[in-house]
């Protein structure tokens, strides 16, 4: 089927025009952010300068480098233990046979539904309790909770995907479970793991009610916190305020750049996170 | 990876597989063994706190002292104090912008650019149409505060085309802060529909538009017999997403309005907030975020079974 080059032309201004109307607030902030300090920005009037100035302050004044690399870390460590505890249990889940599995796997499911508001009062209260609020351990083990039920769901749906026959070949050679999984499944589910890896680090970069809730000491704030408690104190300051807001953006929309495929493919596969 | 490769190669093989040898039936309790960790997690920092947030709900806490039972009364409070019912009824509102809005965008969209599929390009639009799914709502956020402001964008753009009379601040006016707020969401949804609807297109039987085609249908036609039903399954994804993305609205309202002017943008989840951690009334606000948890679970379940899943 062919389309005519009117029918082309149409979709192609269509198109232009709601990709400009997607990319104006966002490229408004990353100009904001290049206009030295005190210059009155009209419009998409380009500034009369680059400036690297406001993101030095923020990046320094504003503690960012401090909160940029707390969001690293509770990142980083959210993915690896979500990686590593849902590769097992959707190994489980996938080829196992055993009393209460598809109530376990329910019960998983409601963790990919759940809002953290249903269960962030009372985890503040216990943690409090265990004195883990205001540390890592209160971003990191809740958030890894919230994104095993993603997690295993995805790995389970892997590993079922994996040819039957295959998994039969390997057991009739002699592997055991843990051969099987290590040396087998977990070698070819790179893939998923990467795309999975990609989005757990996006929610957990970006997730904001439950570092509010957890942190109240500022050298634990994450990127995120650290944007919304710096908005509060210089709402006129709207240069600097853009720099802040472009630095947090900044690493997810890079490693978006670099893999937009999978991020896309990743997300419409139906993954609802709660 | 050696099993594996000696694996594939005997499938690829294929005549020495045992026949007969079906998956053992027997019960694997190592299984417990592997599904523990997991569990361990989610039981700890999400089960056993959501079943205290239902538990808490039952009673008038303070968050330190002693709290007292109160029955169901936070939850026949939720229907009938007004400002709780303002806030749920902002979130239907939400719901509007946030869903609606862009599925309705989304479907005219691909009514005309349905064949616009094959167009070269298309990866490249498709990548900035999905960006603000990635970027953290605190900074989606934070630059519309700039658009909205007195003299942000929206009101200089306002000015110079000489409708001066219409400026206004934004997010400060009770009538124009909610809808406000809901075009933000518009912004974040509609590109995301129109993704998901325009790759369920691409994947609907070519010789279904020919036929149309041969048998004469218009864009509307071919569109409502055989665009439609084609991408049923995106639409119901896309619905799910943003409708429970407007329930659950938070971070937004948090960083642009604080619920106000007045009462006239707050929404559950902000409102639950505000009574577990600033006016101290901890057993209303776990109320609130199970009547939330219920809602989101409810529209999750009626969509799927609105739409049963083809796929899988």
């Amino acid at each position: 089927m062919r389309i005519s080059r009117a029918e082309a032309t149409a979709n192609y201004v269509l198109l232009a025009v709601f990709a400009v109307l997607t990319l104006v607030p966002l490229l408004g902030v990353l100009l904001s952010a290049v206009t030295p300090e005190g210059e009155l920005r009209v419009g998409f009037e380009l500034p009369s300068r680059l400036s690297l100035g406001n993101f030095a302050q923020a990046w320094e004044q504003g503690g960012f480098s401090r909160y940029l690399v707390n969001s690293v870390l509770v990142a980083a460590g959210v993915v690896l233990l979500t990686g590593l505890l849902s590769t097992l249990a959707g190994f489980a889940f996938a080829t196992m046979r055993f009393p209460g599995r598809s109530v376990l796997f329910y019960v998983v499911l409601l963790g990919l539904l759940l809002p953290v508001e249903s269960f962030v009062i009372p985890l503040y209260h216990d943690l409090r309790g265990w004195g883990l609020t205001d540390t890592y351990w209160s971003l990191l083990l809740p958030q890894t909770a919230q994104s095993l039920a993603f997690g295993t769901f995805w790995m389970r749906n892997y590993f079922r995907s994996f040819p039957v026959s295959v998994l039969e070949a390997a057991r009739l050679d002699g592997a055991g479970d843990r051969v099987l999984l290590w040396r087998v499944l977990v070698p070819n589910a790179r893939p998923a793991l990467a795309t999975m890896g990609l989005l757990v680090a996006m929610w957990t970069w970006n997730e904001f009610l439950l570092p509010l809730v957890m942190i109240s000491g500022e050298g634990w704030r994450t990127a995120p916190l650290g944007l919304a408690f710096f908005q509060g104190q210089h709402t006129t300051q709207v240069q600097l305020l853009a720099a802040a807001a472009t630095i947090v953006a900044l690493p997810i929309v890079v490693l978006y750049l670099f893999l937009q495929r999978r991020f896309i493919a990743g997300m419409l596969s139906g993954a609802v996170k709660g | 990876m050696a099993v594996g490769n000696r694996a594939l190669a005997r499938e690829r093989g294929g005549a020495r597989s045992a026949p007969g040898r079906g998956p053992r039936p027997r019960r694997q309790w190592k299984a417990y063994l592997y599904l523990a960790p997991a569990l361990a997690v989610l039981g700890v920092f999400l089960l056993y706190p959501l079943g205290q947030s239902v538990w808490i709900s039952f009673f008038d806490w303070n968050g330190l002292s002693l709290a007292t039972w109160v029955g169901l009364d936070n939850y026949v409070d939720i229907a009938t104090d007004p400002r709780i019912r303002a806030a749920f009824g902002h979130a239907l509102v939400l719901i509007v912008f946030f869903a609606l809005l862009p599925v309705l965008l989304g479907l005219l969209l691909t009514a005309v650019m349905g064949r616009a599929a094959r167009l070269r390009g298309l990866a490249f639009f498709r990548a900035v149409l999905f960006l603000p799914q990635v970027v953290a709502s605190v900074v989606v956020a934070t630059s519309w505060l700039a658009i909205y402001a007195p003299d942000g964008l929206l009101n200089q753009v306002l000015r110079a085309v000489g409708l001066e009379v219409a400026a206004r601040s934004w997010l400060g006016d009770f009538g124009t802060a909610l809808p406000a707020v809901g075009l933000v969401g518009s912004w974040v949804g509609t590109g995301l529909c129109l993704v998901l609807f325009l790759s369920g297109a691409a994947q609907v039987d070519r010789e279904l538009y020919e036929a149309a085609r041969l048998e004469g249908a218009g864009l509307l036609r071919e569109f409502l017999a055989v665009t439609l039903p084609g991408i049923r399954g995106q639409i119901a994804v896309a619905l799910t997403l943003t409708v429970v993305a407007a329930l659950k609205t938070f971070d937004l309202v948090y960083v642009t309005t604080r619920g106000g002017p007045g009462d006239s943008t707050t929404v559950p989840a902000y409102l639950a907030y505000e009574r577990a951690f600033q006016t101290n009334q901890v057993g209303s606000a776990c109320a609130i975020g199970i009547v939330l948890a219920l809602l989101i679970l409810l529209v999750s379940l009626v969509i799927a079974r609105v739409q049963p899943a083809e796929e899988d």
